[in-house]
């Protein structure tokens, strides 16, 4: 070691033992500096989200300074001409006058708009991910619960932030959301006084309260669980795939120091970098183009942000069934699309672990990861699940189809009220049959592989484990073991 | 970006072609492993090295841009092309050195069990151990879970402050003699409503941001005007209001068609841009396509002396969308 290394170690030693002296974290440092990351392209699928939360937040805290979430109507004599002398709420004004007037304001709002809609998309992809392989079985059946109960406040609370602006698109947006409120049987009405504080468009404490909910109460929820989230994580360690020495009892994967940190600094940086240019490069939101929210106004063929598509499109596709008992209405119709539908979507997801307990009887703990194929029926179910609500929200954009290439909007419709239930019944047996030819070819479900299967040895050298002529032999997961008498069942 | 990917790709050959210092690190193998993981290579890879070093200070330049860019009030595409470089640069970095600069280390890591059951036994002892001594267990339970809810309800009343109790229905500033104005506050002949447009309506005089506000108005050839018996009157000269809000989620309706050819045009229709909900002009208001549950609730009209457009009464159906008590009793 020459004079500069001995310095630094030096250095090193004392910052260490300055911190030793008050914290006394050696052992916990050391454990979380070797910390064992499995590698494998889809988990970082949650780290992409996570990465575009602090983003968020960071986007955030500086577009909170600016914005006043004040409903009273004032003429605009800001920078923007075409809008000029138009009335509109001192909220609208604000947030033009973030877009228009202050240096990197539009930049801020664009980036953090953008990271909204990665961050929800993340999370979906996240969770099909934990689904498809079975994540979600014990001991992570409670991290799934928490991860479940993140995507539904992540999706309020991205409705919330486009809420705030008060532009008409996102005005639009909360008379739904008020019309669905009201749609609740029996008590919905009352909740839509309490949560506007009176009829829509609300009191003036209305907006205050979308701001602290949208900057300060979800975002402090999310923040809780993500740290639960990633604790749990930590604490019961990674999940992975079949391989070479991975075994249920074990974790193989790159140590947290140094490789993985640069990794994952890497990637958080990469987030980061491609929300900034998208933000810089790409318009998203243009509230200017929309005007201010007037009750009495609309934008024909607006769309909402992706993650609100599927609740318009079970709202579009619904037919107009309201059950009345004499003058009572039961349950007004918004309540299908807008309310029962995500209960339903978010009841299955809940119930899911449960219900494969059931029929499996599996109470086994896992920490090896199934491949899709492995599990036709999980797999098919999934997919099934997944299609029906995918086609729910494609069903939120029929109108673009009907004005770009003209195909009847009520035929798309009526086409659709069918197709929703038989397509994902279809998709069911066509998913099933691929898991079992997959299974038993053993071939990529993308690219039947062509080659040798190589390992790199010590020195450099270079070991064939199998051509693709004599296929290897799949690593099956073994059977899961309980390490402890009792582990095995709940 | 494609810069990066070539220096990846012969950053990989030439840890290809050099053999490389190999530490096997051979610990804690697990007893029934057939393959040891663990694995550990210190790289020596100069050239990683110098390109992490180039990739720093290109990021750096670019940071240093952004601030330029600012001070000299560039665009906000500029702005987010100098620091998405920087951080994407940055990256590059991070990932470079992540892969080839340091040692590269795979590690297997004993994954222990979770429930120990001495230790659960142990936890639900303790517990146990603190209720040691007390006889009259229900009783406490009993009065401990009823002071229980007494907390959380008392906790969540304050919740009922937070808006109005529901009064009947959704007021609007619609009654008799009320006229009807446009955005800017002009009065509407009946003059001015022509056969093929559809108007946006305002009360005069009061506020337009209420649910209710909004009109629609539409003028009708004679042949599509089939209202119901107990509404004959309510449309003068063929000119009908309905409220602008769409009685299933609360938009304001925007879409209006009228019949241009009539061999192949279907009849006249309101559409609401939100769901699709397509309601008859001439039929008062009678659903026609789509969601809501509920036809879309007409105003009367009347005509004054001068010719300007009034409502002629109050809607006689709530406006807005659906809830418990939204068909009240018709008056």
């Amino acid at each position: 070691m020459n004079l500069v290394g001995r310095m630094l170690h030096r250095r090193l030693v004392r910052v260490v033992r300055w911190n030793e002296q008050r914290v006394g974290a050696a052992k916990g440092i050391k454990a979380a500096l070797r910390y064992v990351f499995p590698d494998h392209w889809s988990f970082l699928l949650g780290e992409i989200a996570l990465y575009s939360f602090i983003v968020l937040v960071g986007t955030g805290i500086f577009l909170t300074l600016y914005y006043i979430p004040g409903d009273s109507q004032v003429i605009y004599h800001g920078s923007y001409a075409p809008l000029a002398g138009q009335k509109m709420s001192d909220a609208y004004r604000t947030v033009l006058n973030l877009s228009f007037n202050v240096p990197a304001g539009l930049l801020m709002r664009q980036v953090h708009h953008w990271a909204a809609d990665v961050f929800v998309a993340s999370i979906v992809l996240h969770l099909c991910r934990i689904f498809f392989t079975g994540a979600y079985r014990k001991p992570r059946d409670l991290n799934y619960f928490i991860g479940l109960l993140m995507l539904m406040l992540a999706i309020l609370e991205g409705f919330a932030g486009y809420s705030l602006v008060d532009d008409l698109l996102s005005g639009m947006g909360l008379a739904i959301a008020y019309s669905v409120a009201f749609s609740i049987p029996f008590i919905g009405a009352q909740l839509g006084y309490l949560v506007w504080d009176g009829p829509f468009p609300g009191s003036s404490s209305f907006l205050p309260r979308l701001e602290i909910v949208h900057v300060l109460l979800l975002p402090a929820a999310l923040a809780v669980l993500i740290t639960i989230h990633l604790a749990m994580i930590m604490r019961q360690h990674h999940s992975q795939f079949p391989g070479p020495g991975r075994r249920e009892r074990n974790v193989v994967g790159t140590p947290m120091w140094p490789a993985y940190a640069l990794r994952s600094l890497g990637l958080l940086l990469a987030v980061a970098a491609v929300l900034f240019l998208i933000g810089g490069l790409i318009q998203i939101n243009p509230i200017w183009q929309w005007g201010p929210y007037h009750p009495y106004l609309s934008e024909n063929g607006a769309q909402p942000d992706w993650y609100i598509g599927w609740l318009i499109g079970a709202l579009r596709l619904m037919p107009n069934l309201e059950p009345a008992i004499g003058n009572h209405t039961i349950i007004p119709n918004p309540f299908w699309g807008g309310a029962l539908f995500p209960l339903v979507v978010f009841g299955v997801m809940f119930a899911w672990p449960s219900i494969e307990r059931r029929f499996t009887g599996d109470h086994r703990r896992h920490d090896l990861l199934d491949r899709p194929r492995d599990h036709p029926i999980r797999t098919a179910i999934g997919a099934a699940f997944l299609s029906w609500v995918v086609i729910i929200f494609a069903v939120g954009s029929t109108d673009r189809l009907f004005f770009r290439l003209n195909i009847s909007y009520d035929a798309q419709i009526h086409f659709w009220r069918i197709g929703v239930w038989v397509l994902p019944i279809v998709i069911f047996f066509i998913t099933r049959s691929a898991c079992r030819s997959l299974a038993a070819s053993d071939a990529h479900p993308l690219r039947a592989w062509q080659g040798s299967v190589v390992r790199r040895g010590a020195g450099g050298g270079v070991e064939i484990l199998a051509h693709s002529a004599d296929v290897v032999e799949a690593p099956v997961s073994e059977a899961p073991v309980g390490t402890v008498p009792g582990e095995e069942s709940d | 970006m494609v810069a990066l990917l070539a220096a990846l790709r012969l950053l990989r050959r030439a840890d290809r072609r050099t053999p490389l210092p190999v530490e096997a690190e051979r610990e804690r193998e697990p007893a029934d492993a057939d393959v040891d993981p663990n694995e550990r290579t210190v790289p020596g890879n100069r050239r990683a090295e110098t390109l992490v070093a180039a990739l720093l200070l290109i990021a750096a330049a670019f940071g240093f841009a952004f601030t330029a860019v600012y001070i000299l009030h560039g665009n906000t595409q500029l702005l987010g092309i100098a620091i998405g470089c920087m951080l994407a640069l940055l990256a590059a970095a991070c990932v470079v050195a992540g892969k080839f600069v340091v040692p590269q280390e795979t590690h297997a890591e004993p994954r222990g069990p979770l429930l120990i059951e001495e230790q659960a036994e142990g936890v639900a002892q303790m517990i146990e151990d603190g209720g040691e001594g007390i006889s009259r267990r229900a009783l406490l339970a009993g009065a401990g879970g009823v002071a229980g809810v007494a907390l959380v309800t008392a906790a969540a009343t304050p919740v009922a402050s937070l808006g109005p109790r529901l009064r009947g229905s959704h007021d609007t500033p619609w009654h008799r003699g009320v006229r009807l104005v446009d955005d800017a506050g002009r009065p509407y002949l009946a003059s001015d409503v022509e056969i093929g447009s559809f108007y946006t309506a305002l009360p005069e005089g009061s506020d337009a941001e209420e649910l209710g506000a909004g009109l629609l108005v539409v003028r009708l050839a004679g042949k599509y005007l089939q209202l119901p018996p107990a509404r004959r009157g309510w449309a003068p000269r063929g000119i009908l209001a309905y409220s602008k809000i769409c009685p299933h989620a609360g938009c304001a309706i925007s879409l209006y068609r009228y019949p241009t050819y009539q061999p192949t045009s279907v009849g006249p229709a309101f559409t609401c841009p939100c769901h699709y909900s397509t309601f008859s002009p001439g039929e008062g208001g009678r659903l026609i396509f789509g969601p809501a549950g509920r036809a879309l609730p007409q105003l009367p009209l009347m005509i004054d002396d001068q010719g300007y457009l009034r409502a002629a009464g109050p809607f006689t159906e709530d406006v807005g969308p659906s809830w418990w008590n939204v068909r009240k009793a018709e008056s």
